[in-house]
């Protein structure tokens, strides 16, 4: 079977998730301002550890390899360790977002000891000052405290999580430095326009010529720098990145948020894109393989307006959930469609009217953001 | 390693097998890598190894005509690269 009838297959749908996003609570103890899922605050409506442990037991029967946990900030539940092990003990593998805050000398040694466990620590510039205008004062040297300690306690490879925005695109040989220097893995991922990031996008994505930076560096690191597949829109531009190039929401990959609602993926937390929610009846397996909206996503996709274009088949469109947010349509071009096909549609699309991102679990307090550094 | 009729397999014991329409996803615990088994026969012969004293037993015992062979071998040694199968442990 060639790699492209493999993606077409993908494209239909497997029996369960690759890559399964779990936000574990809308708690945070930062409050940057791209979060995808809006967090701040703890629902009260969030999971029980007793409802959470009968997720891990679907998913282990459904065969689910590993999870990715993220929030929020997952550490702040108190029965974090807990799911954990529940889940490591059950098979289901860990991967998990933090942005380090709690990973002091001693979570350290015992996130060390346990096995089937990756750990990402988000870090949006190698500098204060850039990382801080984005994630907030502090949560830098928050960071790379976390990233000493696993290191001091021989945590072995974790991940350095960075989201690529217009202020850190000149900065990726560094953080891929940094990441070589504690004998991590660097991950770089697309911003989306997704909860906070909605109102925030416009000010922060890679410029144009950007685009086109993140691609050749992208091209050079290959397989050594992760993407979460998240840059398949610059296929365009010639040959293609590593990864399936596709988009797998609903397909291989979902998002079930604190609350229990599944989500096709982890950039589209809004009401049109939510296929259920773990208590109904049928638990998540009826969600994953029966709900209307997962099984229209698995029906072959129109072009729409990328029809005639002689790039559709490398960059299939894009993302859908950067069109939504920013008020494009589904069936048209990315809004960073190197071509710049979405330009004039973006243009005409006033701000505040695209659609509102679903939830908002952001603090009540006016947070002082700093000034971006002069001249990024 | 190159894999022969002769050669000795089993499913290398960090991976798992999930069986899809299209043939079967299998993911390494230890080099966190998911593989794709892009036909059904091959997951069944892969599941098969360990119940038989090497890989032509194998691939008669699962129904594979002798003119699938190679392919099943060119598989295998794939497979074995990827880690997803390895030379089995005798044990006691």
């Amino acid at each position: 079977m060639s790699a492209k009838s493999l993606v077409e297959e993908m494209k239909r749908g497997l029996d369960a998730p690759i890559c399964l996003t779990w936000e574990l609570t809308y708690a945070c103890n930062l409050q940057c301002v791209h979060c995808l899922s809006s967090s701040g605050q703890r629902d009260e409506r969030e999971l029980s550890t007793d409802e959470a442990k009968k997720i891990l037991d679907e998913l282990r029967d459904l065969q689910v390899f590993y999870i990715n946990i993220g929030g929020g900030e997952p550490m702040v539940r108190r029965d974090f360790f807990e799911l954990l092990e529940y889940s490591v003990g059950n098979g289901i593998g860990v991967k998990f977002s933090t942005n380090g805050a709690f990973i002091d000398e001693e979570k350290a040694r015992r996130l060390a000891a346990m096995d089937y466990l990756d750990i990402q620590i988000s870090l949006d510039g190698v500098d204060a000052a850039t990382n801080d205008a984005v994630r907030g004062e502090g949560s830098h040297a928050m960071a790379i405290r976390a990233m000493d300690n696993l290191k001091a306690a021989n945590f072995g490879q974790f991940k350095i999580s960075v989201v690529v925005t217009r202020h850190n695109v000149s900065q990726l040989d560094e953080f891929k430095a940094l990441a070589d220097f504690y004998g991590a893995q660097l991950r770089v991922t697309r911003l989306r326009p997704a909860g906070r990031g909605a109102d925030t996008w416009h000010e922060l994505h890679p410029t144009n010529a950007q685009q086109r930076e993140i691609y050749d560096w992208l091209l050079k690191h290959g397989e050594n720098v992760l993407t979460g597949d998240s840059f398949f829109h610059l296929n365009a531009f010639g040959e293609a990145l590593p990864g399936l190039n596709m988009c797998g929401a609903g397909r291989v990959v979902c998002l079930i948020d604190p609350i229990g609602d599944v989500y096709a993926c982890p950039f589209v937390i809004h009401d049109e894109f939510k296929a259920g929610n773990v208590r109904d009846e049928g638990g998540f397996a009826k969600v994953w393989k029966q709900s209307d909206l997962f099984l229209s996503l698995r029906e072959p996709q129109s072009a729409g307006a990328c029809a005639s274009c002689g790039a559709f088949d490398a960059c299939q469109g894009g993302c859908m959930a950067a069109k939504f947010f920013t008020g494009l349509p589904l069936d048209g071009p990315d809004p960073e469609c190197i071509a710049g096909d979405a330009d004039e549609a973006l243009s005409v699309i006033t701000r505040g009217s695209a659609p509102k991102p679903g939830m908002d679990h952001s603090k009540p307090i006016t947070l002082t953001r700093k000034k971006l550094p002069v001249g990024a | 390693m190159t894999i022969a009729l002769a050669s000795v397999l089993e499913i290398h014991p960090q991976v798992a097998v999930r069986p899809e329409a299209f043939g079967a996803l299998a993911y390494h615990y230890g080099n966190r890598r998911l593989i794709f088994l892009k036909h059904p026969d091959v997951v069944t012969v892969v599941q098969a190894l360990h119940d038989h004293p090497d890989v032509q037993s194998t691939l008669s015992a699962c129904g594979v005509t002798q003119d699938r062979w190679p392919s099943f071998i060119a598989a295998l040694t794939s497979l074995e690269t990827s880690e997803v199968v390895r030379e089995r442990e005798i044990t006691g």
